[in-house]
């Protein structure tokens, strides 16, 4: 078998031969850069200097009573600049792709948070930008659209198919086979073709590194549970991934189920998709009974998306990890209550986790803890909820 | 079939090739029922059916709109093979199928193939299942004597000798960079390309993507054993829809001319 990349049976490069020898030069000049202690320390300076890590693992006391339970434990990737754990990923494939000798990038958005963080990395290093983006999303996150323009990158506005995340990925794929000389296609998940999977889980990794030493500092043992959003997955693999080897941690994805998982109206694709191969992977998808990939809906512009990272569907395949389904309701109630209780406005994306944990935190007992990832702020999502709730806002 | 497919070649006295694509179901399942029996009554050797997918990311927005067209009409893998079926009581011309993995791997390699064995289709075009990947559907797709057809592309360089060497039917080239669709001009210098090929191996290789014109057809079939022309014809059939056969007859005419003046 000459496949690379795989995760059990999932993952790959089901890509078009155009390019695979771009791919390939990718993984070799991330396997180099890894290696090598000045490209380590200009990640770790910019991280630190810029992005503003480590992120706080903060200790959510009052949610934690009123759930009773668990003790409850945020990771603040909300607190990293641009607003989200998008920013991780980001200033390494810039930098990989500088390394390259790359001078333009091109990225795909859902809710805008992974655009956002690209045209901010694009800025800071001087290089171009193109972000592709869902129109539908472009009208649900048009204060990002805004924000990308205002760093200096184009938006670029999907129209085809369902105009959402997933139309974004096959633009900027349509792009990237059309030029590669002088662009990087800085993937926002853990997603698509290899190394792309890899490569963005290992710059997300940070999260759970950081996570993992700061509770046995705060709690002096590990947490009973990690819990996070699933999209394409990138979050929750970046809070998973220095947990998988601690089999007692609990790993919880949160999918986006949309009006739930028994209508058509679901992005949940552990719960609803089936095996199949796209966007450059093998792994589960949400598609009809001719494999025709199936419209998704989500609240949620970052969870709207068909299918899963490889790294997912295997860590639910031999059961190490376990995914659960979140609808839109108990998600903007989340995003409420945490407003509310801690003074702090989750993303909706992370407003599935933060649903996920008020319904089993009391399964804990008061000396367990827990830890729910905070992928990013909900700023940018306050109109869509008010939206959601009938307030009428006017500029 | 891989002898079927290389005849294709070989009966033309220059030995060369003119490949056509059509989306199935664009329209209509009957419409193409109709164009690909006009393709071959103007002399398409080769004709590659599309079978359409809901994200056809290697299309530009010719193709890409046929299959929206085509899907919104109800078109299924299964019609597909129904109207194939209806094909060959009318003709043998050379059939391939192009579509995407997941549409063959989500219908199951051993079904697909065997039916596509009992149609009579000679290969499978999958743009999205490189040579890294392709084991798992050529392993199947042999054993029913349907070829997985190989492309190369401007960006493959050191991997064309390596691609020609496994490759069965004929060599997919692509000629440019990007999606498909029409180009008014192919800039790529693909001489090298073809000399990598021709070293190594002697199946056959037509070039495809963004050839629109006899002129066109004639220059890239005279670099190597044929041209294949898939958006032009499309566009035809975006413009007349069900009344497009007799335009798509004289326009693989004109293409097969020049592919014969090669």
């Amino acid at each position: 078998m000459n496949s690379k990349g795989r995760f059990g049976e999932f993952g790959g490069q089901y890509i078009s031969e155009t390019l695979m020898n771009e791919l390939i030069r990718l993984e070799e000049c991330y396997n180099e850069a890894k290696n090598d202690p000045s490209f380590v320390s200009e990640l770790n300076s910019l991280l630190n200097e810029y992005a503003g890590r480590p992120s706080r693992l903060y200790f959510a006391q009052k949610m934690s009573e009123d759930l009773g339970g668990a003790r409850i434990y945020l990771k603040r990737e909300d607190l990293n600049h641009t607003g989200s754990h998008k920013i991780n990923n980001c200033i390494g494939q810039a930098l990989l792709a500088k390394r390259m000798g790359k001078t333009r990038l091109i990225a795909e958005t859902g809710a805008g948070q992974h655009g956002v963080a690209t045209a901010t990395v694009a800025a800071l290093l001087g290089m171009e930008c193109e972000i592709f983006m869902g129109k539908e999303d472009t009208i649900r996150q048009a204060l990002n659209v805004y924000r990308m323009e205002l760093l200096g990158a184009k938006v670029n506005a999907v129209t085809t198919g369902t105009m959402t995340l997933k139309d974004a990925v096959n633009d900027a794929m349509k792009e990237w086979s059309s030029r590669t000389a002088d662009t990087h296609y800085c993937l926002g998940s853990v997603m698509g073709p290899h190394p792309f999977p890899t490569i963005v889980r290992d710059f997300q990794s940070v999260i759970s590194k950081e996570a993992r030493e700061q509770i046995l500092e705060k709690e002096g043992k590990l947490p009973a549970a990690v819990i996070a959003c699933v999209g394409g997955g990138s979050n929750a693999i970046g809070a998973f991934y220095n947990f998988i080897e601690d089999k007692d941690v609990r790993l919880i994805g949160c999918e986006a189920a949309g009006k739930g998982v028994d209508t058509y109206e679901t992005a949940a694709t552990i719960a609803t998709g089936t095996l199949g191969i796209f966007h450059g992977m093998k792994s589960l998808f949400c598609q009809n009974e001719y494999g025709q990939i199936a419209p998704v809906y989500s609240i949620s512009a970052g969870l709207d998306y068909p299918g899963i990272g490889p790294e997912h569907a295997y860590l639910n395949s031999i059961g190490r990890a376990q995914y659960v389904p979140v609808t839109d309701d108990e998600a903007v109630e989340a995003f409420e209550y945490l407003s509310r209780t801690e003074g702090i406005i989750p993303a909706i994306e992370s407003s599935h986790a933060v649903a996920y944990a008020m319904k089993i935190a009391k399964e804990f007992s008061k000396d367990q803890c827990i830890i729910i990832n905070i992928s990013g702020r909900g700023d940018k999502d306050v109109a869509a909820i008010a939206r959601y709730r009938g307030v009428d806002l006017h500029d | 079939m891989t002898d079927k497919i290389l005849n294709s070649f070989k009966k033309n006295p220059n030995g060369k090739a003119f490949i056509t694509f059509i989306t199935a179901g664009d329209p209509d399942i009957d419409s193409t029922y109709d164009f690909i029996l006009k393709m071959a009554d103007a002399g398409a050797d080769i004709i590659e059916i599309g079978i359409p997918f809901s994200d056809p990311v290697a299309e530009g927005p010719v193709i890409q709109n046929a299959n929206v067209r085509a899907l919104k009409a109800g078109i299924t893998t299964d019609k597909v093979f129904e109207m194939v079926k209806k094909v060959r009581e009318k003709s043998d011309v050379t059939l391939c199928f192009m579509t995407y993995a997941n549409l063959i791997f989500h219908y199951g390699y051993d079904k697909f193939f065997t039916k596509c064995q009992e149609i009579g289709i000679s290969a499978v075009i999958v743009p999205d299942m490189p040579y890294e990947e392709k084991e798992e559907m050529e392993s199947v797709s042999l054993k029913y004597d349907v070829a997985f057809i190989s492309m190369v592309a401007p960006t493959s360089e050191d991997r064309v000798r390596m691609i020609a060497r496994e490759a069965k039917g004929f060599i997919y080239v692509v000629s440019s960079m990007g999606v498909t669709g029409v180009r008014s001009d192919i800039s790529t210098d693909l001489k090298p390309i073809i000399g990598h090929i021709r070293e190594v191996t002697d199946t056959p290789c037509a070039i495809g993507f963004g050839i629109s014109n006899p002129e066109q057809a004639e220059k890239m079939a005279g670099i190597s054993d044929g041209a294949i022309v898939g958006s032009a014809i499309v566009r035809i059939v975006e413009k007349y829809g069900k009344e497009a056969g007799p335009y798509i007859y004289d326009f693989v005419k004109s293409m097969k001319e020049g592919v014969l003046k090669a």
